[in-house]
């Protein structure tokens, strides 16, 4: 630690670090722009000025940018000093000398980061009387608005989306001061991190065009900590409500997982908890067959009065679902009727990845990610299944440019003096996948093959790591080639890892990926595993434990006598829709908890609305087997009401034991830990519902939220109490704990004069660093400590056939993930179906340029127009994972493909 | 030094006094009082000088409202100018304090001189913005937001309000 | 027992009660209309109008608040000593009404002609002190309690020198009958002689009667209404009487004592006793109007510190002046 000296008194810093994260970390105030954590220092903007001095004798002094002057030991400045605050001042003035008088009409308002600065330096009034330049502003696509005039030149965004994020199709353009931050033409910003410069940019340039639709401030959102629903990464979140409609996702910093940014999928995917079309009401099918609404009182004793005699039940769980709720199946099912709604491919996968989570790979959060010196991807286009973590894997790869820079003596935090130093090198970031991958220019190197081949791949590279013969299996040169590359890279490696993941349903690629950490932890590497997994709660299932959908199907003659009740699940994306029918047609009685409308919808018997991950709370378990509560936002309007609480009720309705005790969520926490040991402490994963700040609960509306006495005037003259909140220590209004809630806990982040999500540093222990409080969430899974056993089956190599092509699935950040397809903003940025053909095997069925293929794929027979992916293997096809205009299909699987007739 | 007894007959002697002095009061309803035009009484929502809706649904006089009695939620019509879609004020819960006036930055929200608007039922004093809304500028003539903000709207392009340059062409790189 | 007094003796029962019946009558007509009085007064000194819409010249606003507070919920804290709680506004109506009892109004008219009257007058107003202590201990509320403290101890404190005040009228007339009082006034009134006992007399008036600016007890800027804290309808309308027949008791005594009673000039006996009791009401109400209140530190340093003293050398003095008169004479 060095000794800062700022206005004379005396503070223990970090001396690696600049002047300005040092201040912040102590939580003074100096305005910046153009530095951000995570971005690091550039110098670009000149607001952090302090004066810096010689030593104690020195009361001249010079002016320095606090963001580019280390933090060394003895260093003594000056924040308040005269001239350093009229620097500052005087920065703003010019900043504001082109900025519009716009704040009224600017979304950035309220939490923009340039008012909160010229508030700060006490800039009030503008001297310039000359005209204002102005700018065009551009088409950027669903997610992000684009307002030029607003811009102060901090050069935030382009670092953000071109150097950090590794976008392509965004920079900066024009000279002086017609400096302009855009597309070279209107179009969709086409990287998947793009609405992170909502939050990187420091005032209204860019600002989230979905919140503009429902426009509301932030001091009248109604906030709280989230669990990002749309994929297994489990990103943190901050959701925010306003009058029954969801406003907006905000990335919610954790050091662990996310640090300061998030995936467009996460951002923008929450608006299918608006969406008119979703369940709202309980609704019951009449003798006639046709589904009516009915009062959920009704309806729930006539369902009782129905399965009252001794019908057996069957649940099917989700892993769309929180832990609570599936265990509530479990419970009022009983565990042999307890079926996990995936099918026997998902099933294997999510076994795999357990056993060898559990045997030797130990897991990699995110930021284990990035710490990450040496990365092979195995198999999984994680861009698309687990975008946050392409962009971790994206930072992973400036390790060895960190080492240059630091040989070079030049700290980590200079961003512009280390990014020249690297002159493109780059930490080793191994590639096998079946296409071509957004993350493919990252990569060292790539290598294309079938999944089967991949895990032949992994393997080749486990044997070579650990010098063994491969039993008879000879590789091919090239993949001996590659894999000798690989090998040496990961070897040579202080961090090495492995990422692979589930979306391909190829277990034998979780072997060889296990097989290979395994080899690398016994040369004494302490190699991490990463896993890309499709759903919030796919560990958490897995953990639970059960059959999968596919032992229900055999059990053909057990289902008429039974009712099936299932849970947040659509089971035809689970086992096609073949299959699902077949299943819904056999079951005596169907219920179906849901709160998305799809084809189950129409085969129930009782229609029971659940509660979105807004409205409801629970805990999930992601990728790395970490427990992370999410918190309701909001009180669900009509009949929503959480899914567990629905399973309850019918519970109570039987007489059920222990679900008709069940009052609040920390009762059905408790029970599940009880009977599930693997879920020990689940119910400390985050401050439960009586934990109490100050004697008071969290408030989720900013203490200035506006309006309450109005907002309902027109229905009720009397203002009603806001709904209790029994499941969370959070309250529903504006009255409770306003300051700092513990980490998980956080609504939002606000500090005095700091309105912006930069405020986000007076809740971190230190800039960049863990949140104040608990952690986040708990680790479930702990790898065995002994010397593990190696996975050993290698699967034979990929033989293409003439008739068939081998399709696999080809997964989409859009579109693939069921929930967020339903938010309009993502739906625009859904693909059109197609099937993806190597152009020799196009060729080869007769297709040319511009022809629709026919496919017959399992039992379905499908028209798509093909477009040619010359990367994809010989005899290897793709085809898009659940696009809401296409039919389920059973991927991967063989199949054919000729020229549709007209 | 003055004895208490001294002062307190002194006060008592002034406040006999005022027996014959005129009373302050106003005999209303008979007698209408004179109100300054700066009274805060009722609320209204005026109009730019172009016959426009001068709310631009900023928030800001809901933010300072002390008892909360003003709700609205901003949207945009085809062409980005920004209004309120509805805009509430409880009169039941109005203090009248005129914050709301003062943190407007388009001079919409206005208090008024005028108090008679007494109702039998409370549900009676919920005005939307139909209600609100008058068909002139008020106390504040000449200003409209949207001529100097820079957002551009339908009838007026970037580059186009008040004091502003035209759009920067790009293509230039003339120093 | 005896009547000393001038004038026509009270001699039957019938017209004895005839007499004190319509004495209580008009006694608690003029405190209801004292409400009146007081507000339009008030508002006088304020000037402003006070009521002066239901009836003419507001008259009838009396009426109409006494229909309200007819009709209003009578309610008892659950937390309260029922009993005691509904006692306690009877008391303070009950003892200022007694002491009501030996004001000789005029010749021939008053309830009762004690010849130690002016001891029953000082017995029966402090009675008064229980109902403060004993609504404030039923109440049952910290406000209340506080209140009842503070009406505790000024009371006790004020009594001891109003008393002593007093005396100096005694010695001087020789006797505790007030009628004999009265007409021992013929020539000279006692507030000349007696002019420190006058002052004394009113101050402890004011504070026996808890009428502002020696309001402690009620207090309402700190102790929320002090000992009524916790009463409304009847019982709270019972506190009002109550004080404002106290009021008139003490203008009604201070008339008596130091004026001359119902001696004057030109008219009748009756009309000069109302005039000078209406004089001391306005006085009264003159006091709320423009004095503040004091802490009650200074309520407390007043009455042991300045008027104990006066009240005493008074007493001294007035003693020698009737111990030399009489040597002399």
């Amino acid at each position: 630690m060095a000794t800062l000296y700022v206005d004379g008194q005396a503070f223990s810093v970090d001396p690696t670090q600049n002047l300005l994260h040092e201040c912040l970390s102590l939580g003074l105030d100096l305005p910046y722009f153009c530095w951000h954590p995570a971005l690091g220092s550039v110098g670009a903007c000149r607001q952090c000025a302090v004066k810096l001095f010689r030593d104690e004798g020195d009361h001249q002094g010079v002016i320095v940018m606090a963001c580019m002057t280390p933090a060394d030991d003895g260093t003594r400045i000056s924040l308040v000093d005269e001239q350093a605050r009229d620097f500052r001042a005087r920065v703003i003035e010019w900043m504001m000398a082109h900025h519009p008088h716009d704040c009224p009409v600017c979304d950035e308002g309220g939490e923009c980061h340039l008012q909160d600065m010229t508030v700060m330096t006490g800039h009030v009034h503008r001297r310039y009387r000359f005209p204002k330049r102005t700018f065009d502003n551009q088409h950027l696509g669903p997610f992000v608005n684009h307002e030029m005039n607003r811009c102060i030149q901090c050069y935030r965004c382009v670092r953000f989306y071109n150097d950090y994020a590794g976008g392509t199709d965004f920079g900066v353009f024009g000279s002086r001061d017609h400096v302009y931050f855009g597309r070279a033409a209107d179009g969709v910003l086409e990287n998947e991190f793009s609405g992170n410069l909502v939050e990187v940019c420091p005032t209204g340039v860019f600002t989230d065009k979905t919140l503009k639709a429902h426009y509301t401030r932030k001091w009248d959102l109604q906030s709280a900590p989230s669990v990002c629903p749309h994929c297994g990464l489990g990103c943190h979140t901050t959701v925010a409500e306003h009058d029954g409609v969801l406003r907006r996702v905000q990335n919610r910093f954790s050091a662990d997982i996310n640090g300061y940014f998030l995936c467009d999928r996460g951002r923008y995917g929450y608006a299918f908890v608006n969406a008119p079309e979703r369940l709202r009401r309980t609704s019951l099918r009449n003798a006639a067959g046709r589904l009516n609404l009915a009062p959920a009182d009704a309806l729930l004793q006539e369902l009782c009065t129905r399965l009252g005699g001794n019908m057996p039940l069957i649940g099917i769980a989700s892993p769309r679902a929180s832990l609570e709720a599936n265990f509530a199946l479990r419970t009022l099912v009983k565990p042999e009727n307890f079926f996990l709604g995936w099918s026997a491919v998902e099933d294997a996968c999510a076994r795999t990845m357990l056993a060898v989570a559990r045997g030797i790979a130990p897991l990699a959060s995110l930021a284990e990610v990035e710490s990450s010196d040496a990365i092979l991807v195995l198999g999984e286009d994680i861009t698309q299944t687990a975008p946050r973590m392409a962009l971790a894997a994206r930072q992973a790869v400036r390790h060895a440019a960190f080492a240059k820079a630091k040989a070079l003596g030049i700290p980590v935090w200079q961003d512009l003096a280390v990014r020249q130093a690297a002159a493109g090198l780059k930490s080793p970031l191994f590639i096998a996948s079946v296409d071509a991958t957004r993350l493919d220019d990252a990569a060292t190197e790539c290598w294309r093959g079938a999944p089967d081949d991949m895990a032949r791949l992994g393997f080749a590279i486990g044997r070579r790591l650990s010098r063994e013969e491969a039993g008879g299996e000879t590789f091919p040169s090239a993949m001996e080639g590659f894999s000798q590359r690989v090998a040496r890279a990961l070897a040579g490696a202080a961090r090495p890892l492995v990422v692979t993941g589930s979306s391909l349903g190829c277990p034998a690629l979780l072997d060889a990926a296990a097989h290979l950490v395994g080899a690398l932890r016994t040369l004494g590497l302490p190699a991490k595993l990463a896993l890309g997994m499709p759903e919030r709660n796919t560990m958490g299932l897995a953990l639970m434990g059960g059959e999968s959908l596919h032992t229900l199907e055999q059990a053909t003659q057990k289902l008429p006598a039974c009712a099936l009740i299932v849970l947040e699940n659509d089971l035809s994306r689970r086992i096609g829709e073949a299959a699902a029918d077949r299943v819904f047609a056999q079951a005596g009685l169907t219920v179906l908890i849901d709160h998305k409308r799809h084809a189950g919808v129409e085969r129930a018997d009782y229609v029971l609305p659940a509660a979105t991950f807004a409205e409801e709370s629970g805990t999930t378990v992601n990728h790395e087997g970490r427990a992370q509560r999410f918190f309701q936002v909001f009180s669900p309007p009509d009949d929503i009401q959480a899914s567990w609480r629905w399973l309850r009720d019918i519970g109570r309705g039987l007489g059920r034991e222990p679900c008709d005790r069940w009052t609040a969520l920390d009762d059905v926490l408790h029970t599940l830990e009880e009977t599930l040991p693997v879920f020990h402490g689940l119910a400390q994963a985050a401050p439960e519902a009586t934990y109490r700040r100050h004697g008071l609960k969290l408030a989720r509306k900013p203490h200035r939220a506006s309006g309450r006495t109005a907002v309902h005037a027109h229905l009720d003259i009397h203002e009603h109490q806001p709904p209790t909140d029994c499941d969370s220590p959070l309250t529903f209004s504006m009255e409770g704990h306003q300051g700092s809630p513990p980490g998980p806990a956080i609504p939002v982040f606000w500090a005095p004069g700091w309105n912006s999500v930069q405020a986000l540093s007076h809740f971190q222990r230190e800039v960049g660093g863990t949140l104040c409080g608990e952690g986040p969430g708990l680790l479930l899974i702990a790898p065995a400590q002994q010397v593990p056993e190696f996975f050993q089956e290698i699967p034979p190599a990929f033989v293409p056939r003439d008739d068939a092509l081998y399709f696999v699935p080809a997964w989409h950040i859009f579109g693939s993930e069921e929930q967020s397809a339903g938010s309009p903003a993502v739906r625009e940025r859904i693909p059109a179906p197609y099937v993806a053909l190597r152009p020799e095997d196009a060729a080869r069925a007769g297709l040319a340029a511009g022809d629709t293929a026919a496919l017959e794929v399992g039992a379905v027979r499908l028209r798509l127009p093909w477009i040619a992916h010359p990367e994809l293997p010989q005899g290897v096809g793709s085809l898009p994972v659940g696009l809401p205009a296409m039919p389920w299909l059973m991927l991967p699987a063989w199949g054919a493909v000729a020229k549709a007739s007209r | 030094m003055q004895l208490p007894i001294l002062t307190a007959l002194g006060s008592m002697w002034e406040i006999l006094r005022h027996t014959f002095r005129p009373r302050e009061t106003i005999q209303y309803p008979e007698e209408k009082p004179r109100l300054p035009p700066r009274w805060r009484g009722r609320i209204i929502l005026s109009r730019d000088p172009d016959g426009q809706e001068r709310c631009v649904a900023c928030y800001l006089c809901a933010v300072a409202c002390p008892p909360d009695c003003i709700s609205l939620q901003a949207t945009e019509d085809a062409y980005g100018r920004r209004y309120p879609a509805y805009f509430r004020i409880n009169f039941s819960r109005c203090i009248f304090c005129g914050f709301c006036e003062e943190a407007c930055p388009t001079d919409a929200i206005q208090l008024t001189p005028d108090f008679e608007m007494c109702e039998y039922d409370r549900r009676n004093l919920v005005y939307e913005k139909e209600q609100l809304t008058i068909s002139g500028t008020g106390k504040y003539p000449g200003y409209n937001f949207y001529r100097v903000a820079g957002l551009a709207i339908h009838g007026k392009g970037k580059g186009q309000a008040e004091n502003e340059a035209p759009p920067t062409d790009l293509k230039d790189l003339r120093p | 027992m005896g009547r000393r007094g001038e004038g026509k003796p009270v001699s039957s029962l019938a017209q004895g009660l005839a007499n004190a019946f319509g004495i209580l009558v008009g006694l608690l007509g003029l405190a209801a209309g004292l409400i009146w009085v007081e507000r339009r007064l008030l508002a006088l000194w304020q000037d402003r109008y006070g009521p002066n819409r239901v009836g003419p010249f507001g008259l009838l606003q009396v009426v109409a608040d006494m229909i309200k507070i007819f009709f209003k919920d009578d309610w008892v804290p659950p937390f309260a000593d029922a009993p005691v709680f509904v006692l306690a506004p009877m008391v303070i109506v009950l003892s200022t009404l007694g002491a009501f009892a030996v004001v000789p109004l005029a010749p021939g008219i008053g309830v009762s002609d004690l010849n130690i009257g002016l001891l029953f007058f000082l017995a029966m107003s402090s009675l008064g002190v229980y109902s403060v202590i004993l609504a404030g201990w039923a109440s049952n509320n910290k406000y209340a309690l506080l209140g009842a403290l503070r009406g505790a101890a000024q009371m006790l404190s004020y009594e001891v020198f109003m008393g002593l005040a007093l005396m100096g009228v005694v010695l001087e007339a020789g006797t505790f009958d007030l009628r004999s009082i009265v007409i021992a006034q013929r020539h000279l009134w006692y507030c000349v002689p007696q002019f420190f006992g006058l002052v004394v007399f009113v101050v402890a008036g004011i504070a026996e009667a808890r009428r502002l600016p020696f309001d402690l007890p009620e207090a309402e800027a700190e102790l929320v209404a002090g000992f009524h804290t916790e009463y409304s309808g009847l019982k709270f309308g019972l506190f009002f009487v109550g004080e404002y027949i106290g009021i008139i008791v003490i203008s009604a005594m201070i008339a008596t004592l130091f004026f001359g009673g119902w001696l004057g000039p030109g008219l009748p006996p009756i009309a000069w006793f109302l005039v000078k009791v209406a004089v001391g009401i306005a006085f009264f109400i003159l006091l709320r109007a423009s004095l503040p209140r004091p802490r009650y530190d200074q309520l407390m340093a007043y009455g042991w510190k300045v008027m104990l003293p006066v009240a005493l050398a008074n007493l001294a003095v007035t003693g020698a002046v009737v111990v030399a008169r009489a040597g002399g004479g």
